[in-house]
């Protein structure tokens, strides 16, 4: 268990935060300038802050009181920085052993074999950084601090400067990291997708202050205080039931009710995590005709909020909180309440491949 | 062109003076260069100017202050002396002093501007890794500064090649001792027939200083490519 309360300043900006991060992933996240990056390397120990505690299992890595403060080379993290930070003078088979070379663990050359060859650098061992593409340094980094036998790991947007696809080519990597390694990950993030697809805590960071913390779904989904910059969403946890092989489609059973999805890879039994945009919901009040959205989730208006020209609907489908976001020019028309029941209704594509996240954990579904 | 007892002497003189003034200040050249880009501290602006003195002082001046400080009675010198023996002044380590100390304003300016590019995060990246302080410097700083250790040293070494007003007026000319190729050269010009010698050590610097300029360029290049990290 991470655990983090400080506050410092830089200049005319104030941190102040606190938060826990247990085992999986955590993300942090927040608009640029909401100080993640700064709270990211005050875990790290790059950065010492003003006051506060930093512990980890038990260790303390800072105390201001009792004026404790362990550098970053004595806290066994590993640290995956934004521009990979690769060592530029050394090939990436010695930017792997650098990571050895300080922490001394007992060498399991199978295991370090099967690193490799799942992040797919064993062809680039002897290349130096420079002549390497962005998504290839983004792997080797990701090799490098795993190398170091951390105890905690750090990402800080370790994606941004890749393109979708090469985004979506390392994020089956991270995957595996979060599933397999088994350490505690904190991963700095303003990507929807990303945080959607990983994380298994959210903490939502402005202003340098922590604005809200926990599941998800329950902090990204809702009308909640959310990132400016961050799609509104709802991710509903649901189990696969079975494909519809000739339709191309697979079922999937949820609280909030059943869902078709685009043809998943996952199977009968499997616990997935369905992002669903906001903005693709329809809203619909009474029985909807002969429509070709195939999904179609019922429930009661929780509550309205303006965002800008739009307005934010919760919904309450049986306990599943989704969010549909509707222009206030329909809100108005429908004349949208508190208590009414209303239908939701998106298309079974609107749920594509990347909206569908592997779950490490099922939630708790009747 | 047959060279003189003398001028090999003069010669042999000379590439001593300049190997040693560079190689030893060049530890000292890196740390000032380190305190200078990285840290501040109080008097850091003295610290500066102290190091470019040399570069705005007339040479003589250099060498007179040289000499009042590490001459035998001089402040410095006189515990050198007493203490461990060392004396400074008339003999060619002093020749290497003052080329030193004449160099060390543009090798501290070679080596804090590739300090200062850089990038920091490197070494955090390092110490992430569970490099301490000194290993970050060791297997990151030092290797990526090398092009700006290298150049600093060439400077340093063709300065103190040509080093001739703080070095006379420091050591003199002493034949066999302190007499270097520069001052040789001098001293030809200075006797009636000497045009013949003066134009040989000419020549000789010459080939020194073009010699060393293309050894420099070798080596920068590849340690530039080393260092920019491309395959090779």
């Amino acid at each position: 268990m991470f655990e983090i309360d400080i506050r410092h300043a830089q200049g005319d900006f104030k941190l102040e935060a606190a938060f826990t991060a247990g085992d999986g992933l955590t993300a942090l996240v927040g608009p640029s300038g909401s100080g993640k990056t700064t709270l990211a390397n005050i875990a790290a120990g790059l950065i010492r802050p003003e006051e506060g505690r930093v512990t980890f299992n038990g260790e303390t890595w800072f105390d201001s009181e009792r004026t404790i403060f362990l550098p970053a080379d004595r806290r066994r993290i590993g640290y995956v920085f934004q521009e990979g930070r690769l060592f530029p003078h050394m090939t990436v088979r010695q930017n792997l052993n650098y990571a050895r070379h300080f922490r001394p663990t007992r060498t399991n050359e199978a295991a370090d074999a099967r690193l490799i060859e799942l992040l797919g650098i064993g062809h680039l061992l002897e290349r130096r950084p420079a002549g390497l593409s962005g998504g290839e340094k983004s792997r080797v980094a990701i090799g490098r601090a795993l190398f170091s036998a951390p105890s905690l790991l750090i990402m800080d947007e370790p994606l941004s400067a890749l393109d979708p696809a090469r985004k979506a080519e390392i994020l089956p990597h991270l995957e595996y990291v979060r599933d397999e390694i088994g350490i505690p990950i904190l991963y700095v993030s303003h990507a929807m997708e990303e945080v959607a697809r990983l994380a298994n805590r959210v903490v939502s960071v402005a202003g340098g202050r922590v604005v809200a913390e926990g599941e998800p779904g329950a902090v990204l989904g809702g009308a909640r205080p959310m990132p400016d910059d961050m799609e509104p969403a709802t991710f509903i946890s649901a189990r696969i039931s079975h494909h519809l092989e000739s339709e191309g489609l697979t079922v999937a059973n949820s609280r909030a009710g059943r869902i078709f999805l685009k043809r998943s890879a996952a199977e009968p039994g499997d616990w997935v995590r369905v992002y669903i945009s906001a903005q693709d919901i329809i809203l619909g009040i009474g029985e909807p005709g002969n429509l070709s959205a195939l999904n179609r989730l019922d429930g009661r208006i929780l509550g309205l909020a303006e965002r800008g020209g739009s307005v934010w609907v919760t919904v309450d489908c049986s306990g599943e909180v989704v969010l549909a976001q509707v222009t206030r020019h329909s809100a108005a028309r429908m004349g949208l309440a508190e208590g009414q029941p209303v239908s939701l209704l998106f298309k079974s594509v609107s749920i594509d491949t990347q909206g569908l996240f592997r779950r490490q954990a099922p939630d708790a579904l009747p | 062109m047959i060279l003189s007892e003398e001028d090999w002497v003069a010669l042999a003189i000379s590439l001593k003076v300049a190997v040693v003034a560079s190689a030893a200040s060049l530890p000292f050249g890196i740390a000032v260069a380190w305190l200078l880009a990285r840290k501040s501290f109080p008097g850091k602006s003295v610290l500066n100017g102290l190091v470019h003195l040399p570069l705005i002082l007339p040479p003589v001046v250099t060498g007179y202050i040289l000499l009042i400080l590490f001459g035998r009675k001089g402040a410095i010198g006189s515990v050198l002396d007493q203490v461990f023996g060392i004396v400074l002044s008339f003999r060619w380590t002093g020749a290497a002093l003052a080329a030193a100390v004449m160099g060390f304003p543009l090798m501290v300016r070679a080596i804090r501007l590739s300090i200062e590019s850089l990038d920091k995060g490197l070494e955090a990246a390092a110490s992430t890794l569970g490099a301490g302080r000194f290993n970050v410097f060791r297997t990151i700083t030092l290797p990526l500064i090398m092009p700006g250790i290298v150049t600093g040293t060439i400077l340093s070494f063709a300065k103190a090649m040509g080093e001739f007003g703080a070095t006379i007026t420091f050591v003199s000319a002493i034949p066999g001792e302190t007499k270097t190729l520069a001052a040789a050269i001098y001293s030809y010009t200075q006797v009636p027939g000497g045009d013949e010698g003066a134009m040989r050590l000419t020549l000789i610097s010459v080939v020194v200083s073009l010699a060393a300029l293309l050894a420099s360029e070798l080596l920068a290049r590849r340690v530039q490519t080393r260092t920019e990290g491309r395959d090779v």
